[in-house]
């Protein structure tokens, strides 16, 4: 097609480097070559790449998957919302209150908590529309408000910071087993018949696989990525998103109904909150008052190292989810290494810096800005 | 004759206090580009505003295709026809060309029961418009971002022309561009107004008007000056009654004629 049209001689031929740069999901994907490559080198014989290694690393790094792609939709439509942690805290709190405390059914508590995070995402979003006050404000002020409900709660009920009981509340119920279950057994027990993975050698389990299945988490955290990126790139509403997010004005002139969006970002970004809130509180069997503390950090730097902007209007999915792979890889990473754990923060600061310059340049290349 | 597609009759605007528009009337025929002139703070933005639904006119009648209309948002008028091109809030520069393009009316297509994006579709149609309207571009992703403001212009008021409007409204089109830039867009209008679809040209600066004009409406203070054909007005009086006449020619006189 580009032979039919005349050439404009003043457009200069652009390089595929070039072309490859302002793909959104470069920084992720060259970040992630680095880091497997660094620790493939370093600590290969740490067990690190043996069966549960890899389970530990990709537990951990779909933890951080479930909430980035919330945090990377909200952020294209050019939102924040900095009280992800405090949902996730105030969502497994729900789950002990409703399930132990009042002694409900657990999947009556599970769709109840869905209901009142969604609410309170809407709530958010609904604020920052109506007000127009940044999202930095409403959410920050639900930072706190969800955490001291959070605190407040089980002490008034039960004189705790800490509700467990909750696996023995699940016990048979049939929505739970989403949340924290594991599925293909089978195929881990063939796998460790045939040696490729490693089996328990003694005791009551000798035989069975040391990794027994894939967490219910790793399951969500791949559909919510897969639900996100099609949503974004391949429908109507995607369209929405970055348009929201790259100029309200605008699309609103031509019809969008960016508040709209924005609302339902608000709440997509809760319902993954609440996602990672029943999983964690599944797995542990416990809600404690302190959990979340600092995911919504940890959210938006995963966003922006898988090049989304701060601004809003420009990012990716796929993106978002390497940088959260990223995170996952060198927090367990260096813990195998045997490095000193605190470097870890060090080393989130260093690649956030380096990540934000590098999408500021790339966002000059897209928009011819000089 | 042909009868007028859009016929303005009598508008008042009240803010409050203060009187923005003071009975205006204007009528636009199809295929004609009609110049709305005026200088800042005459009225023309809350004229335009009023025509594309944005204000509701506090006294006066709109008829569209000689039916009265009242349109309760933007949204309501654009399904009647009448698009408008914003200066600087059409488009949105981190986007590419075709999801531009069509923004809030993306074409859809149905796989295993759900509706997506037709990519397809929306790319082969940018790029079809695009070289209508005389736009070499790269590729439909090409973001927004790398075209001049007059290529945006373009895009905007092809993008209006391809969803049927009837009525294209254009809120200072070349006010922020260069001369070539500016020729680009003052053709662009030309082949627009060729195929039937009535223009609505604001600005102020009379040079552009009279480029491709057909009929001028001069805004005063609220008020309109008349309405006069090509050729029955020169630019020194279409200039003349835009500044409010005898404070305009003391000042031409010091500046030797230059405005």
């Amino acid at each position: 097609m580009a032979d039919a049209t005349q050439t404009d001689e003043r457009i200069k031929e652009i390089s595929p480097l070039r072309r490859a740069l302002i793909r959104p999901e470069l920084g992720g994907i060259v970040g992630t070559f680095a880091v497997f490559t660094l620790f493939a080198l370093f600590a290969f014989d740490s067990g690190m790449f043996n069966s549960q290694g890899v389970l530990n690393w990709t537990i951990v790094s779909a933890q951080f998957m479930i909430i980035a792609v919330g945090a990377c939709l909200l952020m294209i439509s050019g939102e924040f919302d900095l009280s992800v942690g405090s949902m996730i805290g105030f969502a497994g709190m729900m789950i002990a209150v409703f399930g132990v405390v009042l002694g409900w059914p657990m999947w009556i508590a599970i769709l109840i908590t869905f209901a009142i995070c969604s609410a309170l995402g809407a709530l958010n979003g609904w604020i920052v529309v109506r007000t127009g006050l940044p999202s930095f404000i409403v959410t920050l002020a639900f930072l706190f408000i969800l955490r001291g409900f959070t605190i407040y709660i089980p002490q008034t009920v039960e004189r705790k910071t800490i509700i467990g009981g909750i696996r023995d509340a699940a016990e048979g119920d049939w929505l739970a087993p989403f949340f924290g279950g594991k599925i293909g057994q089978p195929l881990f027990q063939w796998l460790g018949d045939m040696g490729i993975i490693g089996v328990f050698e003694r005791g009551t389990r000798a035989g069975q696989p040391v990794v027994d299945g894939i967490p219910m988490l790793i399951v969500w955290a791949i559909v919510l990525i897969v639900f996100g990126h099609i949503l974004l790139t391949r429908t109507r509403f995607g369209n929405w998103i970055f348009a929201a997010g790259g100029d309200a004005e605008a699309a609103r002139n031509s019809g969008v109904p960016v508040n709209k969006v924005k609302i339902l970002m608000f709440m997509f970004t809760a319902f993954c909150a609440t996602v990672f809130a029943v999983c964690q509180v599944m797995e542990f069997g416990s809600a404690g008052a302190d959990r979340g503390l600092l995911k919504e950090f940890e959210a938006i730097i995963a966003v922006v190292i898988g090049g989304a902007l701060l601004t809003g209007g420009y990012g990716s999915v796929i993106g978002a989810a390497l940088g959260a792979l990223i995170f996952g890889v060198v927090q367990q990473g260096l813990f195998f290494a045997g490095v000193e754990s605190s470097l870890f923060r060090v080393f989130l600061g260093v690649i956030l810096l380096f990540a934000v310059i590098l999408n500021t340049y790339i966002r000059r290349i897209i928009t011819g800005e000089r | 004759m042909t009868d007028p597609i859009i016929q303005m009759k009598d508008i008042e605007k009240h803010f409050g206090s203060v009187i923005a528009l003071a009975g205006v009337s204007v009528d636009v025929f199809p295929g004609e580009c009609h110049c709305l002139l005026g200088d800042n703070g005459a009225g023309k933005s809350t004229f335009i505003k009023t025509m594309s639904g944005v204000h509701k006119p506090t006294h006066g009648e709109i008829l569209f295709e000689r039916t009265p209309m009242h349109f309760a948002d933007p949204r309501d008028a654009i399904a009647a026809g009448i698009a408008t091109v914003h200066q600087h809030l059409a488009m949105i520069p981190l986007m590419s060309v075709s999801r531009n393009f069509f923004m809030g009316n993306e074409p859809q297509k149905r796989i295993a029961g759900f509706n997506f994006f037709d990519h397809d579709y929306a790319n082969r149609v940018t790029m079809e418009e695009m070289r209508k309207m005389g736009i070499n571009l790269r590729g439909p992703d090409q973001a927004v971002g790398t075209l001049s403001g007059g290529e945006r212009q373009t895009v905007a008021i092809a993008r209006a022309v391809h969803f049927g409007a009837k009525v294209l409204i254009l809120d200072e089109p070349t006010s922020a561009l260069g001369v070539r830039q500016t020729a680009n867009v003052l053709a662009t209008i030309d082949k627009v107004r060729k195929q039937g679809i009535a223009v609505v040209f604001i600005t102020h600066n009379v040079r552009h008007a009279m480029a491709v004009g057909d009929r001028f409406t001069v805004l005063n203070r609220g008020q309109t000056l008349g309405t006069a054909e090509r050729g029955a007005i020169t630019p020194e009086e279409l200039q003349d009654m835009m500044a409010g006449g005898q404070e305009m020619a003391t000042l031409e006189g010091s500046l030797g004629g230059t405005v």
